[in-house]
């Protein structure tokens, strides 16, 4: 049995431990000793809460069964999932942070003595708050990260969900959770505690349904920062600093990373968060549906330009995650780094279905990370570049963000691809990209689109070079 | 008048909020994954609840309602925290320096 100003000096040290191991992100040198101090402050609160509890009663078995149960199937998942399924991962592990606050929250309320907090039926009034807050929060990060998955695996459409009403029935819900944390605060019913909970699953569910596929990224770092705030509520009512400032890390990031996300796609957040982008392809692209030529070409011809170039930029996307294409792009820039080509990867801030995705394949497939660079760095090199390689990336690349104020994603940034002396495109159809609209880099001179799965166009580029 | 020690709480909540800003603006863009992986992992020491809840029972019986939640929070926050951490370090071994040419 340690003091509580013990315990308390022991949590705060594992909250500067946390804060350290996002410091440690800064350069990939450093980040693999932050994750250490990250496990190390987790340790140290964990173990300091055994001892602050102090008897080891029987229930302590079942708390080392319930950790080793938890951790075994955490490790499995962590050993198996491919690189490939990480935004489906960091959103299934999101639903866990919020359920685990939601559950934590019940068994405050149905035992506030435990938690020092009161008796049932007269918390005391601020913990009462903290509690409800964080359980609303909770439940929303869970049912949202449910929908955010399902969307994610295919399980669910990844198009938006929309109907009448749509907005004005969020907004009744959303202020009903305000009021009905009002009242469970002056009535402290269970009733109401029941029917906040259930209340705020509900809108998780509601809030994320009309958000499309490609707009997960906004979506994924959203539920990222709404599972820490959950956290912060619940480290409030435990009175517990090592909780308190994870959580206000853990929210304050993904609230950047989704501000990050936004200003990729130049879209505010609301208008992410009300939904439906993309949803129908409007007038504007219906319209300018006659055909227009399209030079095509096969991986001879891909081979033969690439061979001919002294620099390429490889551009990837979503596209490349699909077809698993990543090790055998790799397997390409391999022998066309034999042939003295200097080649690149341009990544642009919103490619993938989650911040930093694309990075993560390239890395699994033994990239160097100082050849990778983002937007801003290359965008430059683009003019100067012979050959520029866009493979699963679409809307990212389409010149029509800087030259049509009508365009639905007029004033993104966009990687200027097109000043490269020759583009290869590899898709497998014309077929617009998720924002709907045509793509007018398919009809430039000098684009020579590849028709293929990702995946086999580059091998056949490979075995031609 | 004594402070009330919520106060105190909430001074550390904003502080860290704003340690966060800065921290978080710092992480370069290729590691946004692995930011996102270890935040889970970390957001997950609210275990310490869990583990509070679960031993709330008396020692007769350890399983009533209330510990039961927590047992169950334990586990779904242990997930977490080793998923987080292991899949956190899986990404980040493999990002490496381009081999010295020539």
């Amino acid at each position: 049995m340690i003091s509580a100003n013990l315990s308390a000096i022991f949590y705060l040290v594992s909250g500067v431990l946390f804060i350290l191991a996002l410091r440690g992100l800064s350069s990939p040198e450093t980040s693999r000793q932050g994750n250490l101090f990250g496990i190390l402050g987790m340790i140290i609160a964990v173990t300091v809460t055994f001892l602050s509890i102090g008897t080891f009663s029987s229930g302590f078995i079942f708390v080392i069964i319930f950790i080793v149960v938890g951790g075994s199937i955490g490790a499995f998942i962590a050993y198996r999932i491919p690189m490939t399924a990480m935004p489906e991962l960091v959103a299934g592990f999101h639903s866990l942070v919020g359920l685990a606050a939601v559950f934590v929250a019940i068994s405050a309320f149905l035992n506030p003595v435990a938690f020092n907090l009161g008796s049932p039926g007269n918390i005391k009034l601020g913990s009462l708050i903290e509690m409800s807050i964080g359980a609303a929060v909770g439940a929303i990060t869970f049912s949202g990260s449910v929908i955010a998955f399902l969307k994610l695996q295919g399980i669910m459409s990844g198009s938006p969900i929309t109907f009448k009403g749509q907005h004005p029935l969020n907004a009744i819900i959303l202020i009903s959770i305000i009021i009905l944390i009002y009242l469970l605060c002056s009535t402290q019913s269970s009733n109401l505690f029941w029917i906040l909970l259930f209340v705020s699953f509900l809108i998780g569910f509601l809030l994320i349904i009309p958000i499309g596929g490609a707009d997960m990224p906004v979506v994924i770092s959203m539920l990222n920062s709404y599972s820490g705030w959950a956290a912060a509520g619940i480290g409030f009512t435990l009175e517990n600093t090592a909780l308190i400032i994870t959580g206000a890390l853990v929210g304050s990031s993904g609230a950047i990373l989704s501000y990050i996300m936004c200003k990729g796609m130049n879209r505010s957040f609301f208008n992410v968060i009300l939904g439906g982008f993309g949803a129908t392809d409007d007038t504007s692209s219906k319209s300018s549906k006659e055909q227009r030529p399209v030079k095509s070409g096969n991986a001879d011809d891909a081979a033969f330009l690439m061979k001919n170039a002294s620099s390429v930029i490889i551009v990837p996307g979503y596209g490349m995650a699909v077809a698993q294409a990543q090790h055998a792009l790799r397997e390409m820039v391999d022998t066309l780094k034999k042939n003295d080509i200097k080649v690149s990867y341009a990544i642009h801030p919103v490619a993938g279905r989650m911040p930093g995705h694309m990075n993560v394949l390239l890395a699994e497939a033994n990239v160097p990370y100082d050849e990778v660079f983002e937007l801003e760095e290359i965008n430059n090199d683009f003019a100067n570049a012979d050959v520029a390689f866009v493979i699963g990336a679409n809307d990212v690349t389409n010149p029509v963000a800087k030259t049509d104020p009508q365009s639905p994603i007029y004033g993104m940034p966009v990687l200027d691809v097109e000043k490269c002396k020759s583009v290869l495109f590899v898709k497998r159809s014309l077929s617009p990209g998720y924002a709907g609209i045509d793509n007018d880099l398919f009809y430039k001179e000098n684009t020579l689109m590849l028709f293929a799965d990702a995946k086999k166009m580059t091998e056949d580029i490979t075995k031609n070079l | 008048m004594e402070i009330d020690p919520l106060i105190f709480r909430l001074s550390i909540f904003i502080l860290s909020i704003f340690v966060g800003y800065y921290v978080v603006w710092s992480v370069t863009p290729s590691l946004h994954t692995p930011l996102m992986s270890v935040t889970n992992a970390i957001s997950s020491v609210i275990i310490v609840g869990a583990i509070i809840a679960g031993l709330s029972g008396d020692p007769q019986s350890v399983f009533n309602t209330s510990s039961i939640f927590g047992f169950l929070a334990i586990a779904l926050a242990a997930i977490n925290i080793f998923g987080g951490f292991l899949v956190t370090q899986r990404m980040l071994a493999m990002y490496k320096k381009k081999k010295k040419e020539k």
